[in-house]
């Protein structure tokens, strides 16, 4: 059976799947029941300074749902814990001595001066927890005090904090990015330079959920008025893998670990994430919105991918994906790949029809001897995958790369087999050569 | 000399026991179950089910419509198409029309329910119908238009024609508008008094005059309304019941299913009459309606004697279905032979079994008796020409062209009574609605297609 521990930064857990910094990571009795239930890690709900800060007691979260309600977008406004320090400096101590092989790695987010930041380090450390986690993230409510993704998007900011840590801790050092910012590569980079020991992604994105019609207020509100909250769940997935591949390719931070957070609902997304070079992931949506006990069912999907795919460590795939990572000027313009419909699949429902006639290329026929039958025009299809990503029934539509001596029926251009790309292409008037 | 009736009686069941058999036997979906619903539909491209609909409802439209909480905007979809809708999507037999064609069913054998959204979205309408109607009359065209019959076909013209702007006076023979929908369906399919208040709606528009207790060849003739209106529209449904083609005594236990179907219609349930053995003759719905009703009255025993194999019932396979599990039996491959009556009290029929050979129906000569106390006729109806009209027919009803006019200058039919369709309710609004453009193009001489 597949080996699922991790060892990230020394830090060791039975498993990648960490509880990210949020509700479910508040208090004793929500950690203790997560671990009890199988989780690897949590990074502890953030830590600030006391007076704990005050949450509003009416909607913290809302949701974007797609077919039969189910959940895929998640908004919340909740801010950093709103307990006293002590108390939960004494719950993580207790909950890492009862469960001494999970990892306990502490959120924190205090003011931007030397004295808070080595002052609560000292207490976490205390408690000897595993390793700490700077909320530079954080895009509601801390971020108009100063701290979180305030912190988080100015890199000067990050790595001067990031450089503070590293001075007066000598447990690992996580610095939690914001996706609320243009490059993401530039806030890696300061954490990098910082001496940060990873970067953990993405927080959350900036967002309001909705309109309430009726009262013609944003939604959710309390007593009237809402703010922006925080977006995560499988929505920001493509968001937050696109940010962790940019900072896995960057020659600037290569190799610097990564624990990838952002929507990560299933073993296969966890998957992607380590296959784009994360060492854990970070959950929080789907266990707010399923309960603890995912995580079984996390653990089993990637355990039984690994075996079946011949990986016995989580380092046996991590990373594999990133080479494959380019910009869009190293894309081979010689292959063509052709739309295919399984005709017994196919329910008929013609939407690759509609929508390639209205929106692409003009390239299905609804019709095949005066019947209803949906098929692809080769000399037209550009290959463009909108037919696959539209039809409703799974493996119905697939694409088909043309093989070398095979004619693309669309250009007349017999298929060679040979790699060329915008950058040599005749009509890049950049192109190398060109005067 | 007294009639001995004492197993011919109503009030069987105790007053709760008919009020739970005889309510709505589809109950609608609420607002949560229609939003589930809604969402399975794909939104087809040229979709299957509306190609289906013989009113070509925009199914994948009203039903997106259903899904965005937009409740008006759906019943518009369907009620343009078909004013009727709110009736089709209780009495169409959707599994062998929109439901069967549903794309879903490839993978699932479970088609998107079109017929209880379709219901949810009129009856939803109905109930909110907001200030503004949903139809508005075109200017008066000053032409004037007799509709006779206010069935579905009827009232389907009539309303096709108001909307055009033109006044129309909409005849019929019974007491109430609505023809079959309010005489001739099982009352569990129209609990709520539906029909009357889906007519109700319909003559909002206005423009409509109804003239009840108005016979065609009795109280009216052909040639006065084409002397007095524009146009004429014909929907006189069928009037004439077909015999069993034996001799049938005069007996109470012996009827019409129709009248019997109409009685429990036009009554409380508790009063109508009816056997503690029944047998109906027939595979039609007509027959199902009257067999299930019959069991629903506290009828012991009910069989369905059709003289064909089960695949040539004209009853769809859900209503054999639904006939079945309210524990009606079926019994197929038989004819009736004779009516058996001891001192004028029905005692049950004789048949004769059946069989094909060489694609011929034929006796096997094999006979048996089933006791009955009713015995309803359910084989099927005519059409009648009333008295005084001459108009060309096809196999026994009206020919017409695809728009439904007749061989008769300014005359139109449609419904039942007009040749080569399945007798369907939706067919009728269909036929209504297409005569309506059709003569609203000829009176203002514009060119329709």
């Amino acid at each position: 059976m597949a080996d699922l521990s991790t060892n990230f930064l020394g830090i060791k857990s039975p498993n990648p799947f960490w509880l990210a910094s949020a509700p479910p990571t508040d208090k004793e009795i929500n950690v203790r029941r997560a671990f009890e239930a199988g989780w690897g890690g949590v990074v502890w709900k953030t830590l600030g300074e006391d007076p704990p800060v005050v949450n509003v007691n009416g909607p913290r979260y809302a949701t974007l749902w797609s077919q039969d309600r189910r959940v895929i977008g998640f908004n919340n406004i909740e801010l950093i814990s709103d307990r006293p320090l002590q108390v939960n400096l004494d719950e993580i101590r207790r909950v890492k001595r009862d469960f001494p092989d999970r990892a306990m790695v502490v959120s924190l987010m205090v003011p931007v001066n030397e004295q808070s930041w080595k002052s609560i380090l000292a207490k976490v450390a205390d408690t000897g927890a595993d390793g700490v986690e700077l909320n530079f993230g954080c895009p509601h409510g801390m971020s108009e005090r100063g701290m979180g993704s305030a912190v988080g998007q100015v890199p000067e900011y990050i790595q001067q904090v990031t450089e503070w840590c590293k001075k007066h801790t000598r447990m690992p050092v996580i610095v939690k990015l914001t996706p609320n910012i243009t490059d993401v590569r530039f806030p890696a980079r300061a954490a990098h330079a910082g001496g940060a020991d990873a970067v953990s992604l993405i927080n959350t994105v900036n967002s309001i959920m909705g309109v309430d019609l009726d009262r013609m207020t944003m939604s959710p509100v309390t007593d009237g008025l809402g703010s922006h909250g925080g977006y995560c769940g499988q929505a920001v997935k493509p968001i937050a893998l696109n940010m962790v591949a940019e900072i896995a390719r960057d020659p600037a931070t290569a190799g610097m670990p990564l624990s990838g957070i952002g929507g990560i609902t299933t073993w296969r997304d966890a998957a992607e994430f380590i296959a784009m070079g994360c060492g854990t992931v970070q959950v929080c949506t789907a266990a707010m919105v399923y309960g603890f006990k995912i995580v079984q069912d996390m653990c089993s999907g990637l355990s039984n991918f690994m075996d079946e795919k011949g990986y016995a460590s989580i380092e046996d795939f991590r990373g594999r994906a990133v080479p494959t990572v380019k910009n869009w000027n190293q894309l081979n313009l010689n292959h063509v790949e052709k739309a295919v419909i399984d005709q017994d699949s196919c329910i008929q429902c013609g939407r690759c029809h509609v929508v390639c006639e209205d929106t692409s290329h003009q390239a299905i026929f609804a019709m095949k001897d005066g019947k209803r039958h949906f098929e692809v025009n080769d000399a037209e299809c550009v290959g463009c995958n909108l037919c696959v990503s539209i039809c409703p029934v799974p493996g119905t539509i697939s694409m088909r790369a043309l093989q070398p001596g095979e004619t693309d029926a669309r250009t007349g251009r017999v298929i060679d087999g040979s790699y060329a790309n915008w950058t040599t292409h005749p009509n890049n008037p950049m192109r190398q050569g060109c005067a | 000399m007294p009639v001995d009736l004492a197993d011919l009686k109503s009030g069987r069941l105790a007053p709760a026991e008919y009020e739970r058999n005889f309510a709505d036997a589809h109950p609608p979906l609420n607002r949560t179950q229609a939003l589930i619903e809604a969402e399975r539909c794909y939104y087809c491209y040229a979709a299957p089910c509306q190609t289906a609909c013989p009113t070509g409802i925009d199914i994948p439209a009203f039903i997106q419509r259903v899904a965005q909480d937009n409740v008006r905007g759906a019943a518009e979809a369907i009620l343009t198409a078909n004013p009727l809708g709110g009736m089709c999507a209780r009495v169409c037999p959707t599994e062998v029309l929109c439901e069967q064609a549903c794309v879903r069913n490839t993978n699932e054998s479970k088609p998107v329910e079109i017929g209880l959204l379709q219901r949810f979205a009129v009856e939803g309408h109905f109930a909110n119908p907001g200030a503004k109607p949903l139809f508005e009359r075109a200017q008066p065209t000053g032409q004037r238009i007799a509709v006779v019959g206010a069935g579905p076909a009827g009232l389907a013209a009539a309303h096709g024609l108001a909307w055009r702007g033109h006044d129309v006076v909409l005849f019929d023979a019974a007491p109430k508008l609505g023809g079959l929908n309010e005489y001739g369906l099982a009352t569990y399919k129209v609990a709520g008094d539906f029909a009357q208040q889906e007519i109700a709606w319909l003559l909002s528009i206005g423009g409509i005059t109804p003239k009840l207790n108005c016979r065609l060849g009795r109280d009216i003739t052909l040639d006065g309304l084409l002397s007095e209106y524009d146009a004429v529209f014909l929907g006189l449904g069928l009037g004439g019941v077909n015999a069993l083609g034996i001799a049938e005594p005069e007996l109470p236990g012996l009827r019409n299913a129709v009248d019997f179907i109409a009685e429990l219609r036009q009554s409380e349930p508790q009063t109508v009459p009816v056997g503690r053995k029944v047998v109906v003759i027939g595979g039609g719905m007509t027959a199902v309606d009257a067999a299930v009703q019959s069991k629903l009255l506290g009828a012991e025993q009910v069989t369905m004697v059709y003289r064909r194999g089960i695949d040539g019932l004209s009853a769809s396979t859900h209503e054999q279905h639904w006939a079945q599990t309210h524990g009606v039996t079926i019994r197929c491959w038989a004819r009736p032979l004779a009516v058996e009556a001891d001192g004028g009290v029905l005692r049950g029929m004789r048949f004769a079994a059946t069989t094909l050979q060489d694609g011929k129906l034929v006796d096997t000569g094999e006979q048996f008796f089933i006791e009955a106390d009713l015995v309803l006729r359910a084989i099927g109806q005519t059409y009648e020409a009333p008295a005084g009209t001459a108009i060309e027919l096809q196999a026994g009803r009206i020919k017409t062209d695809a728009d439904g006019q007749t061989s008769l200058a300014r005359v139109w039919a449609g419904g039942d009574c007009r040749a080569g369709g399945r007798d369907l309710t939706v067919e009728a609004v269909e036929h209504g609605k297409r005569a309506a453009a059709s003569i609203h193009a000829e009176l203002m001489g514009v060119t329709h297609g």
